[in-house]
């Protein structure tokens, strides 16, 4: 597609321009939009996924937009089967709509071959569906990038897909605004010898971390107020103790989680006073 | 809600070229057979026989015989008829086997579809009924009935209920139910019992069932002696273990001129 | 005008991850009459400013009746809210027809959200340019959600929507703990009505023939009241004082004035609103 120039627009239309259709290279060989639309996951709240030895663990923060929603609004951890978990960064309606794609795959592969999706089967379908929309001009990619995990006689499976339709497994991935700073935490476990039920609180405390941190230094306002009210927590899990079934994290667990997350930020901020 | 594929059309292996089957015909001529008739099923083929529901103070009981005939062929011996929805609802069916089979499989999907939106609502035994009886009304309208009398039972907000759907999508409610050669049998014997005391409690129920899966045993040439009782109470579903009913053919002897 | 070489489709990413032509739709909600939703433990309400184009013509409706226990107010494109209306109509029609019981209002917003989120993604297609209170009782309890152009759907304790509805999101703040506790249901539209009246320029008050109020709840179908009806709601705040309308917000009452982006939240915290998350 060619820039078209207009009288008071001159400048612009100079520089032909390949970064307005995903069907377009770059001279350089790259496709724009889907960088683009990635942007829009790095942009996005930070999700979490990490692999044990006996599951994988969701965990997601959620950012309060206003005083007036409900808890729990726009959940960013959806079940796509009964034995398949999402968590999700980006645009929530671009995810959401992934999720009745994917829930739609799962009933055909019920239907056809009378089990459960397999997981990989599952990532490989939902890559193939998300890379048909890096494309095509009359599309836009989508973006949002998806974590899916599963546990499958008894082995943890985990696998993210991205806006370019790309899927890997993965032991432990960030997604979102802190991904790396999550990364940088998630690699100092040695997640394959833990248990779900540590992991739960490694992740709530990752995320209450890396999110007081962020508000502290974006906007200033006053810690405590950071630690109880700027955000959510979810948390989700499947695994050995959830009998392969993809569930919320139960609330005694989940309330553990959150006071060990805050405990270890209590003590850390104890010992940069001491530092100053 | 199906919005994969559809958007760049589906992919297939073989596209604008002869058709197997329509090799021979000339172009330009008429490639279909010339008879558009087709049939469906008129038959069942692998059938169970009746199912019983009662309700009582407190929740429902169902019965059902775990015997697959075909045609007048004891067949298969262990098939169970009775599926437990959710917590609060079970299916049973007469009829056709592998209709059932297709319906159990649609309806598994739709509850898990359901519990992965994770919002708090559940199908109730009402809303099954509602929906069974649309579906079976459905394909008898399109001359392709699914060949099943079904029994939905269960806790409706915590009221028993006990439904019946047969394959003509008739459907109506009841305090007590049977399908099949148990409408003739059991169900008359069923009904004076739920007249006189609107009420049973937990015990008289299955005394009541139990006395009518034996006498449907000694009278239905398709029964078997071997069935499962399911109850839904407040507690959840219970689908017992195969059981039989004691027998007593003393006076059998005295039964001549059927052979 | 033009700001940049993004901003002509849904199909193109801007350099920053953002797709302009759905952030422009969610000013098109701006441009509509403000709407406010409440709801107490028992019920939910919705109440609305309607406009109309002259003298001589009627007050455009605001609130769509969707089934017996739940209903919709609309700030807007009115004709995509019908058409969107209908569409909401029939699923929950489908849904009594197939189950016999009404659609959970939470499973007809999550529909109405995947049905938005397509004309966000295809080329040919605008997205709706309308949001949505929705207002709905079910064995959950009372709803009320808002749903944007961007597909974003929201599940809220109370929300207002429309132009200059900050004004009204301000005062639901202010007293969004008092309204779980209110039993007496024209006590919770009294609320919903200052609110509403908070959006008005001072020149302008309520009167019957600009205000609807609906109510849905335990044991009450979605009720409209239109017209005299609306009289004993608006007699209900006839004597407390109106909160001084803020000059900037005045200067905005234009709908193309670009300075209206500044009466509410700065464009980059609405990029965030709209697209994220």
């Amino acid at each position: 597609m060619y820039y078209k120039p207009r009288d008071h627009d001159f400048a612009v239309s100079l520089v032909q321009v390949y970064d307005l259709s995903a069907s377009q290279f770059s001279p350089d060989g790259r496709v724009f939009q889907v960088e683009y639309a990635i942007k829009a996951v790095e942009n996005s709240s930070t999700a979490i996924a990490i692999r044990g030895k006996d599951g994988v663990v969701f965990a997601v923060e959620n950012l309060i937009l206003s005083k007036l929603y409900e808890k729990g609004t726009n959940k960013r951890i959806h079940n796509l089967d009964s034995h398949i978990g999402m968590a999700m960064a980006g645009l929530l309606s671009d995810g959401r709509s992934l999720v009745d794609v994917a829930r739609t795959e799962a009933s055909n592969y019920r239907m056809d071959y009378g089990s459960s999706i397999p997981l990989k089967t599952m990532a490989d379908r939902m890559s193939m569906y998300m890379h048909a929309y890096t494309l095509y001009s009359a599309v836009r990619p989508y973006g949002c990038s998806i974590v899916i995990g599963s546990y499958e006689d008894g082995n943890p499976q985990m696998y993210m897909v991205d806006p370019s339709g790309v899927a890997m497994g993965y032991y432990g991935i960030a997604i979102g605004k802190a991904r790396q700073a999550a990364k940088t935490e998630i690699e100092k476990l040695k997640m394959t010898e833990m248990t779900c039920r540590e992991l739960v609180k490694e992740a709530a405390k990752m995320l209450v971390e890396i999110l007081t941190l962020a508000f502290l230094f974006v906007i200033h306002v006053v810690h405590d107020e950071v630690k109880d009210k700027a955000f959510e927590l979810e948390l989700s899990w499947v695994g050995e103790m959830t009998g392969g079934k993809h569930e919320r994290v139960p609330d005694d667990l989940r309330a553990e989680a959150e006071k060990y997350a805050k405990e270890a930020l209590a003590e850390s901020d104890e010992s940069e006073d001491e530092d100053m | 809600m199906a919005t994969s594929n559809q958007t760049f059309g589906d992919f297939s292996l073989w596209q604008n070229g002869p058709q197997p089957g329509n090799i021979y015909n000339f172009p330009g001529q008429s490639t279909s057979s010339g008879n558009d008739t087709r049939q469906r099923t008129v038959q069942p083929m692998t059938t169970g026989t009746s199912v019983l529901g009662v309700k009582f103070d407190g929740g429902v009981m169902l019965a059902a015989d775990m015997l697959g005939s075909y045609g007048s062929t004891a067949r298969f011996r262990g098939i169970s008829r009775v599926m437990k929805v959710n917590a609060s609802t079970v299916l049973t069916a007469s009829g056709d086997y592998a209709d059932f089979q297709y319906l159990k499989s649609i309806m598994e999907q739709k509850v898990i579809e359901e519990n992965c939106l994770d919002d708090g609502f559940k199908y109730t035994p009402q809303s099954i009924f509602s929906w069974m009886t649309r579906v079976l009304y459905q394909r008898r309208s399109h001359q392709d009935p699914l060949w099943n009398t079904y029994i939905v039972g269960g806790l409706n907000d915590s009221k028993p209920f006990l439904g019946y759907i047969d394959k003509l999508g008739t459907a109506y409610e009841a305090n007590a139910i049977a399908s099949g050669f148990g409408q003739y049998i059991a169900l008359p014997i069923l009904r004076e019992l739920v007249e006189q005391k609107p009420l049973l409690t937990q015990q008289e129920a299955r005394e009541a069932i139990v006395k009518c899966m034996r006498i449907l045993f000694y009278r239905d040439a398709r029964s078997f002696n071997k069935f499962e009782i399911v109850t839904v109470t407040k507690d959840g579903v219970v689908i017992e273990p195969p059981q039989s009913a004691e027998t007593n053919w003393n006076v059998a002897h005295f039964v001549k001129g059927f052979n | 005008m033009f700001r940049n070489q993004y901003d002509n489709d849904v199909t193109v990413w801007s350099p920053q991850g953002r797709i302009h032509q759905i952030e422009y739709a969610m000013e098109a909600v701006k441009q509509g009459a403000a709407t406010v939703g409440v709801k107490s433990s028992t019920h939910a309400i919705l109440v609305a400013l309607k406009r109309s184009t002259s003298e001589l013509s009627a007050h455009q409706k605001k609130i769509i009746q969707i089934d017996d226990h739940v209903g919709i107010s609309i700030a807007g494109l009115t004709a995509d809210a019908r058409s969107l209306s209908r569409y909401m109509r029939n699923e929950c029609l489908n849904n009594v027809y197939a189950y016999g019981t009404p659609l959970p209002v939470s499973r007809l917003v999550t529909t109405v959200g995947n049905k938005l989120q397509v004309c966000t993604q295809r080329y040919g297609r605008r997205p709706f340019g309308i949001g949505l209170l929705v207002a709905g009782y079910d064995e959950m309890g009372p709803h009320i959600y808002q749903t944007c152009p961007s597909a974003n759907y929201f599940d809220c304790k109370a929300m207002a929507i429309g132009a200059r509805s900050q004004s009204a999101r301000t005062f639901l703040e202010k007293h969004l703990n008092s309204f779980k506790s209110i039993t007496n249901v024209d006590e919770l539209v009294a609320h919903a009505l200052r609110s509403l009246r908070d959006t008005l320029p001072n020149e302008i008050d309520l009167n019957t023939k600009n205000c609807s109020v609906a109510i849905v709840g335990k044991d009450q179908p979605f009720t409209v009241y239109e017209d005299e009806d609306v009289a004993k709601f608006l007699a209900l705040i006839e004597a407390d004082e109106r909160k001084p309308v803020r000059v900037r917000e005045q200067a905005a009452a234009s709908p193309m004035d670009d300075s209206r982006d500044d009466a509410e939240a700065p464009p980059a915290v609405e990029g965030e609103e709209s697209m994220e998350t």
